[in-house]
Formats: C-alpha cells, sequence, structure tokens
C-alpha cells in the first residue's frame, strides 16, 4: 500500500475526531504546480486547502477564479513558455503567464504533442 | 495488501472449449451492411436473440479485410455467447465467419441472401435461431475459479476526476487481481501520448516495451499524417475539456492509472487478438472511442468489462457486459442511471483506494453472476467495428 493511501486511512480517524476541514483542491505530487478543485462553487477571493496527496501535506492557496468542479489552479506563478507539472510529469506548456490562484486550462495552456 | 477477501469464484457458463462467459447470448451476425435487414427480422421474430448489426464487410482487403473477419469472428467465439446464426449476402466470406467460429465448438449456422433473397433468408434462420435459443435457454450457471475470468478496461469521457479517483479504482482491483491469475486488458493507443514513456516502463520486459513503442509509434506517426490542427476538441473531447482536462499528456497520466502502481503487462495485441501468452495484464492497439475498443476487446474474448467516467459516458456493448465508475460527484447526482458505483468519495477523503477497489471487486462479481448492469438495463448495444482505411 502506498503510503498516501495510509494517509487517507489516517485522514478519515482524524475526521471521525471532527478535527478535519473541507479539502477544496487535491494535488497528486509534490512537484505539481497545480492543483485540481474537488468541490464545487469555488469563487475568486476564496481561501482554499489543498491535500498533496503523495507527501500528505495541506496547503492553501487564494483562487483568483472561480474554478469548476475537476478544473485547475496554479498553485505557483507560471510563467509564459513554462512547463505545467501535475502526476510529477509534463503536461504542457503555458501559452500566457499565468499568476498563483489562476484558472489554468485551454486558454493558457497547450499540448506540446500534435 | 488489506482490504476484503476476494471471492474465489464466479457463476458463468463454461463454454465448448472450457472459456468462461457471464452471459448466454444467442446473436444473429450479420457479415456485412446488406444484411443488417435480415439479422433484425430474425431478431424481432425469435424473441430473446440478439442482432449485432454493423457498416461493413463489402470490398474491404488487406489489413483491414483481417480485422473485419478478426473481429467477427471473435466476437461469435466470445464466450458471452451461446450460439450464433450468421448471415451474409453470398456464401464464401459467410463460411469463414462460421468456419471460425464453429472452432470453439459452439452451434453456428450461416446463411446467404443471393440466389434466396431476404424472406426466405430470415424464415430458415429463424428456425435455427429458434432452436439455438432453446437450446441456449437451458444451459446452467456452474461455479468457475475467479482466474477464469478475462477483464477488459477502458475509460470514457474522463475528467480530471477520473485520473483522482475513478481510474486508480480499476489499477487496484487490477493489481489484486493479477496475482490471482485473472486475464486483464487495457488499450488506448493514441491516449497514451505524452505518458508513454512511463508506459513502456510498465512492460514485462524490454522486449514486450520495445513492442509497445513500435505499436505506439506508428499510431502516432498516423496521427501526425492526417492532423489538421493540435486534435483539441478530438483528443482531448470537448466533454473531457468540459471536465477541466486540458492536454492529451494530462489525459495519459490520469489513463495510465487504470493498470494499477505494479501490475506488468506481457503481452502487446493486434486489434481484436486473442490474447495467447497466459494468465496476465494485456496492451491492445485500439482506438480511443469507446465503442470501437470495447467492441474490439470483446472479440479478443473478454468476458466482462471497467469502463471509468468523469463526465458521464453512457457506452454499453451487446455481449459484455459494461460497468462503470465514476468519482465525479455531479456526474454521480445528475446521471445516477448510468451509475453502477460511485467512488465520489475518494475526493472528500471519505473512501480509500483500497475501499474502492474492494467494491468495484464486489460489482464486479456480482454482474458476474447475473447481475445486470446500468448499460445492459438502459438497452445500449454499442458494436462498432474498427475500419483502417478506404474500401476498394
Amino acid at each position: 500500500m502506498a503510503s498516501w493511501e495510509t494517509t487517507i486511512d489516517n485522514r478519515i480517524q482524524i475526521a471521525l475526531r471532527g478535527r478535519i476541514v473541507t479539502t477544496h483542491i487535491l494535488i497528486h505530487g509534490q512537484e505539481d504546480t497545480v492543483g485540481v478543485a474537488v468541490v464545487e462553487g469555488i469563487e475568486a477571493g476564496m481561501e482554499l486547502t489543498g491535500w498533496v496527496m503523495d507527501s500528505d501535506e495541506t496547503i492553501s492557496v487564494e483562487a483568483r477564479d472561480p474554478i469548476p468542479l475537476g478544473h485547475k489552479v496554479a498553485l505557483q506563478d507560471i510563467a509564459e513558455g513554462d512547463t505545467v507539472v501535475k502526476y510529477g510529469h509534463d503536461i504542457g506548456r503555458a501559452v500566457q503567464s499565468i499568476a498563483k490562484g489562476h484558472h489554468v486550462h485551454v486558454h493558457n495552456t497547450k499540448t506540446k504533442r500534435w | 495488501m488489506p482490504g476484503k477477501d476476494i471471492p474465489k469464484s464466479i457463476w458463468g457458463y463454461r463454454r465448448e472449449n472450457g472459456r468462461v462467459g457471464i452471459r448466454n447470448h444467442v446473436i444473429i451476425l450479420p457479415l456485412d451492411d446488406l444484411s443488417n435487414a435480415a439479422c433484425q427480422a430474425v431478431a424481432h421474430n425469435i424473441k430473446g436473440t440478439l442482432a449485432l448489426p454493423h457498416h461493413y464487410g463489402r470490398l474491404q482487403f488487406g489489413e483491414d479485410l483481417q480485422l473485419h473477419f478478426r473481429t467477427l469472428i471473435g466476437t461469435g467465439c466470445n464466450p458471452n455467447v451461446a450460439a450464433v446464426v450468421v448471415i451474409g449476402i453470398e456464401p464464401g466470406w459467410t463460411g469463414r465467419v462460421v468456419e471460425g467460429i464453429a472452432a470453439t465448438g459452439k452451434p453456428v449456422q450461416g446463411f446467404s441472401i443471393e440466389r434466396n433473397g431476404d424472406i426466405k433468408t430470415i424464415a430458415a434462420a429463424a428456425r435455427v435461431a429458434h432452436q439455438f435459443l432453446q437450446q441456449a435457454s437451458e444451459l446452467r450457471r456452474e461455479e468457475c475459479g475467479i482466474a477464469d475470468l478475462w477483464v477488459s478496461t477502458k475509460c470514457g469521457e474522463s475528467d480530471t476526476t477520473s485520473g483522482l479517483g475513478a481510474n486508480p479504482t480499476v489499477g487496484n482491483l487490477i493489481d489484486k487481481l493479477d496475482p490471482l491469475g485473472v486475464t486483464t486488458c487495457f488499450g488506448e493507443t493514441s491516449e497514451l501520448t505524452g505518458a508513454e514513456m512511463v508506459c513502456k516502463e510498465r512492460a514485462v520486459s524490454p522486449e514486450i516495451g520495445e513492442k509497445f513503442m513500435k505499436t505506439w509509434n506508428a499510431y502516432n506517426a498516423f496521427i501526425e499524417e492526417c492532423k489538421t490542427d493540435d486534435l483539441s476538441e478530438s483528443q482531448p473531447t470537448k466533454g473531457n475539456i468540459e471536465g477541466g482536462l486540458t492536454t492529451i499528456e494530462e489525459k495519459a497520466f490520469g489513463n495510465l492509472t487504470k493498470i494499477g502502481k505494479k501490475t506488468k503487462f506481457i503481452d502487446v495485441l493486434e486489434p481484436a487478438e486473442a490474447p495467447g501468452a497466459g494468465a496476465g495484464l494485456y496492451f491492445m492497439d485500439t482506438s480511443s472511442a469507446a465503442a470501437e475498443c470495447v467492441t474490439l476487446q470483446a472479440a479478443a474474448g473478454f468476458a466482462v468489462h471497467l469502463f471509468p467516467t468523469g463526465q458521464g459516458n453512457v457506452i454499453g456493448n451487446p455481449i459484455e457486459p459494461v460497468i462503470k465508475l465514476t468519482a465525479n460527484p455531479r456526474t454521480a447526482r445528475e446521471m445516477s442511471e448510468h451509475v453502477d458505483l460511485d467512488v465520489s468519495g475518494i475526493l472528500r477523503r471519505e473512501m480509500t483506494f483500497d475501499d474502492a477497489g474492494d467494491a468495484l471487486i464486489d460489482i464486479m462479481v456480482r454482474t458476474c453472476n447475473g447481475r445486470l448492469t446500468c448499460a445492459e438495463v438502459l438497452g445500449h448495444r454499442e458494436f462498432v467495428m474498427t475500419k483502417l482505411y478506404r474500401s476498394a
């Protein structure tokens, strides 16, 4: 069992003791520059709690755009031309600069293939 | 790995060649587009039989023709099929399909329309279908080992919740079933683009890794040759993009979580090719379009399909039951009639992957034992032949 699978069990124990807060975004790996919204209704200005799955860290980032369920938010400033990292891997390049907290999607990120 | 005890057996139909099916269909199989009407008329008359209309079978040649025959013969050979009536426009190619299916030992008979016309053909074929159906109705399920089961997987209308929840749930199941000798299969060649080097490392040996890369390179070269843009809205699809997936690379890494964390694939299959290297995980060269991929996997002999979806792909298959799971809470809520298993608890951190994998094994075994899937209940029977190029 991967360490982060164990940590989900631990988190459930914590939740049962009433100490957990809503997780708004999930991040696959520590190296990722984006997180994924896992709740509906994220609006600009909301302070988001994020859970890094492989390291069991909790992070926070302020949303600067509305982030629909399943869409990505920048965890750091990403310059035009930079590689966007998710799953610890290259998932494309930023075609404009994206400030931390902003929506990362097809309007500012493109494939490096095809 | 912790978790519930995995059932050691399922209740299936053991066929003449030893393969185990989980359904007991009598199918009316057209050789070609021209024979669809007669097949549908037979299925209309003989209640409980199933016609599989499709669009092709005329003037195909070369590798494309071979794939046509392999798909039709494989569909008839699938252990979920008890008996087959084949109807074609002429007797030659009809006979090739009949002979291919007859190798399994199951009841099969062919009919051709030229020199007979539709009405005489329908009457003769209906009498045989009548007999096959009554014979099949007396077959009984028997207890079969879990290792007799062949399981395929493919995801569709994926979104980011697929890579976070539903796809790793399938991966958890594969990691648990692989050591038990279950035969499994994944495909979607183009949809590994961006993650192809990571996928290559999951091959059992460098030779199989190279075989995978050769297949992936050929598909990628074909896309490069035919593309007119970056494929955005095709791969990823409009639905993928709506769900938050931005690039093919992102989609590919989510896709790959379906094969778990440790299981290695033992061989690379041609489209619709039956596994020949024993139990284990296989990669099959397929399109990433849901119905095309599942049709090829069913034709290779897979008996049950696991289909994670994000935005809510509604696909089914006429002979291979398709079990749908989603981690998207909105899809689970708004499209519940299509969802066999809701694993959105993973996103809320209420459910572990181990819990989700166990729940998927449970619903899969119940499906194998006779429970109808959502797609079966809703009548989804998408049978889509893969065509490699234009006919002559």
